[in-house]
């Protein structure tokens, strides 16, 4: 469930953002505007620069062209009604529930309150069967799941969420892309990117195509589906662009 | 974090504090140690605490008196400086001159001649010198030099070390000249020359008492000894409480007196290492020395 | 002759490392109450510098790791450089410092464990620190883009990441301890090596070699090998616990 804000951070918005490292650029010219809703999915083939477009928005990376605005407002830190989850989940050298604890402590939470509200969390994820198990002996769905939990815990506004099922057998991801939808029903704004076709027909509401560093469309799932405007993204929906 | 590691850690935690803390108080390790025992400082020297002399006087004195004593043996050089700072309360070291000059200079004052012991010649049981059982150190010191046969000095400071320096003097020679060649200077303690000169088959000057305790003997013995200049003569020194006000002055000439008495005298004489007297008490009662009050 | 010399010199060595054993054996066995004194006052003496260590070091080592200014290079490379000092020099300069002619001489730690504890601080600290520096910074790389996603800035980090690289720590504090327990030179300038008062195990064993005691000392030093393997044992144990019963 994500908090009812008195003023929400969306719509996000790049204004012609770009990244260069070392003289090359990775992604240019990009601009498009996220509104509140259901979730925003980013495709496009490897090295399109999907991976680097969240880690801009998030705030984890500074653009060096151009800006991201919550609100119209630039935010210069990872705003607090965000949150994100890896392609590989990181997670702290302790147990499951002190993993979850750790983002309730940091969101302020008093140490009476924190028990009871990861258990909760736990649960919502399919995780309370082993609280005090070290997170890292569990299986890499399990893992994607805690970082999910954790990620929940915030009460997130925006979750940004990076190729989430990549590194999972289809059950796991099966599990995985479940929460997901849990946490979009219950008013969390889902930007993901992947590159599995069929989970982003399931659950996009709107879509962004990337290659090679350009935002080649921006539109609603069903129309982007069912017929591309750029030759790049029919050519990635048959299949044929790897990248 | 698992709460039972936490728990694992906090106990020792609290195990390593306690003994740190009980290393940190200061006070003496010891069983029956009482809550604070009045103790004095004394700084002297190696061969003096390797003797054994110390660890048999002070308990004497201590149950005599209730004052501890707390050596810190240490090259006479030093002895001097860290008495000179202040760091110690009294000074026992086997150096005239050098005990002079420090009453002179207004460091010390009470200096009292306490008991002699002596130096003997050691070299390698083969003798290649030809010195031995002679009677005249000067004249074995000066066959070394001319047959240029390995010699170790403490090259240190020492007292041992400038009472060497004035055999060889006596002898009219400068060793220091052949420094690295077949004089080697090691700038350590009596016991660490003792094991090179073991090692190396060659001549040293040691002080009597040492030579009776080292163990690594190796084929080392004593080829010169008995001789007048090789008396080693020891005076004890109050540092100056007019330099420095926090000496222990009304302890530390409790110390100095008890040496000098009739007690401490027969106490140093009956003293035996291996079976053998190394401190003689002075004959004709303890004199002073200019400056002392 | 020679050669007939040498084996003799060898037999005779072999002969006291035997010696050694049996001595340091029979000390341990009687519980001699020196040899417990003596053992007591080292452990304290380098626990408690460890403990001041630690306290100094592990925040200073996670700060120079998460320093986000252009210093952090300057003060990385002075932290490596300070572990090398020289024990001896630091020994002197703490006797200036404590002695009563010294600037610190009114506290009156000089020739007692608070002056062996303070010079045996000054040399593990940067140990702890440059070592500290090192855990932090690897896991750093690992964990910053997840803690600052959280929403953990860099000051947060450092006790979640002294937390989660505890059992690396672990071994940083042992390297600490062992360098703290060995030290002999500048504990001996600072403490005196008095009977009863400041003599550790390290001291004693300079003061029977330089008496020639070569046997005393082997056993002694034997005493000192085996503390530190089973400090070294202990808390591998207690990290293998730790780790089990989050499993």
């Amino acid at each position: 469930m994500s908090a009812t804000p008195a003023e929400s951070i969306l719509p996000l918005a790049f204004e012609g953002l770009g990244y260069a490292v070392a003289g090359r650029s990775l992604l240019r010219d990009v601009s498009a505007r996220l509104e509140a809703g259901g979730p925003s999915i980013i495709l496009g083939p490897n090295g399109s620069g999907k991976s680097l477009t969240l880690r801009l928005a998030h705030g984890l990376l500074e653009p060096t062209a151009g800006r991201v605005t919550w609100a119209g407002a630039e935010h210069d830190r990872v705003s607090r009604r965000q949150a994100m989850v890896f392609e590989r989940p990181v997670l702290l050298r302790r147990s499951v529930i002190a993993n979850v604890e750790y983002a309730l402590a940091l969101r302020g939470l008093s140490r009476s309150e924190r028990p009871a509200r990861a258990a909760e969390l736990l649960e919502k994820t399919g995780l309370s069967g082993m609280p005090k198990r070290a997170a890292r002996v569990l299986s890499a769905g399990e893992q994607q799941r805690l970082a999910l939990a954790r990620a929940w815990a915030v009460e997130p506004e925006v979750l940004f969420l990076d190729e989430p099922t990549g590194a999972l057998d289809p059950a796991a991801a099966r599990l995985v892309e479940r929460l997901i939808e849990t946490i979009a029903q219950a008013g969390t704004k889902i930007i993901m990117t992947t590159h599995d076709m069929a989970q982003a027909r399931r659950l996009a509401e709107d879509v962004l195509f990337l290659h090679g560093g350009n935002l080649l469309e921006h539109s609603p799932a069903e129309r982007f589906f069912a017929g591309p405007s750029s030759p790049e993204a029919s050519a990635f929906l048959r299949g044929e662009l790897v990248w | 974090m698992v709460r039972s590691s936490c728990a694992l850690s906090c106990v020792l935690a609290a195990l390593v504090l306690a003994v740190a803390a009980n290393a940190g108080s200061g006070g003496r390790v010891d069983r029956d140690a009482d809550a604070a025992v009045e103790f004095i400082t004394l700084a002297s020297t190696t061969s003096t605490e390797d003797s054994g002399l110390l660890a048999d006087l002070v308990p004497r004195f201590r149950a005599q008196t209730g004052i501890d004593v707390r050596v810190v043996a240490v090259g006479t050089g030093r002895a001097l400086q860290i008495a000179r700072h202040g760091d110690v309360d009294v000074l026992l070291v086997h150096d005239r001159v050098s005990e002079d000059r420090f009453v002179q200079e207004g460091w010390g004052v009470d200096r009292r001649d306490v008991m002699y012991n002596d130096f003997v010649l050691v070299g390698p049981e083969s003798d290649p010198a030809g010195v031995r059982g002679g009677q005249d150190v000067a004249r074995a010191l000066a066959l070394i030099a001319a047959q240029e046969l390995p010699f170790v000095s403490r090259g240190d400071n020492s007292g041992t070390h400038k009472a060497e320096l004035r055999l060889w003097k006596a002898a009219k020679l400068d060793p220091s000249a052949h420094s690295g060649g077949w004089y080697r200077e090691v700038g350590a303690g009596m016991g660490a020359a003792l094991n090179t000169s073991a090692a190396m088959g060659a001549y040293t000057l040691t002080d009597r008492g040492t030579w009776l305790s080292f163990r690594n003997r190796r084929g080392l013995a004593i080829v010169v000894e008995g001789e007048p200049r090789l008396a080693n003569p020891y005076g004890v020194i109050l540092v100056n409480p007019a330099k420095h006000p926090h000496v222990k002055q009304r302890s530390g000439r409790a110390f100095i007196d008890w040496l000098v008495s009739a007690e401490g005298q027969a106490a140093i004489a009956a003293f035996r290492l291996n079976g053998e007297q190394l401190f003689h008490p002075n004959p004709g009662g303890t004199g002073g020395s200019p400056g002392s009050s | 002759m020679r050669l007939r010399g040498e084996v003799g010199t060898v037999l005779a060595r072999m002969q006291d490392i035997r010696t050694a054993f049996g001595t340091a054996l029979r000390l341990l066995v009687t519980l001699d109450p020196e040899l417990v004194e003596i053992i007591t006052l080292s452990l304290g003496v380098s626990l408690g510098a460890l403990l001041l260590a630690a306290g100094v070091g592990l925040p200073l080592g996670a700060a120079v790791a998460l320093w986000p200014y252009r210093g952090r290079r300057f003060a990385a490379t002075l932290l490596n450089a300070l572990m090398g000092l020289p024990p001896v020099v630091v020994g002197l300069v703490v006797y200036v410092f404590l002695s009563r002619s010294g600037p610190l001489g009114g506290l009156g730690w000089l020739f007692t464990p608070r002056a062996m504890i303070a010079v045996q601080f000054v040399l593990i600290t940067p140990i702890v620190a440059a070592l500290t520096r090192q855990v932090v910074e690897d896991l750093w790389e690992e964990y910053s883009e997840l803690l600052r996603s959280l929403g953990a800035g860099r000051i947060r980090a450092i006790p979640t990441i002294l937390i989660d690289g505890r059992h690396r720590l672990l071994t940083v504090l042992l390297a600490g301890f062992g360098r703290a327990i060995a030290e002999v030179g500048a504990v001996i300038i600072v403490g005196g090596n008095i009977a009863h008062v400041t003599r550790v195990m390290t001291t004693a064993i300079a003061l029977e070699t330089r008496k020639g005691d070569l046997a005393l000392a082997l056993a002694l030093g034997i005493v000192l090998l085996g503390i530190s393997l089973l400090v070294n044992a202990g808390a591998a144990l207690a990290a293998e616990f730790a780790r089990e019963r989050e499993a």
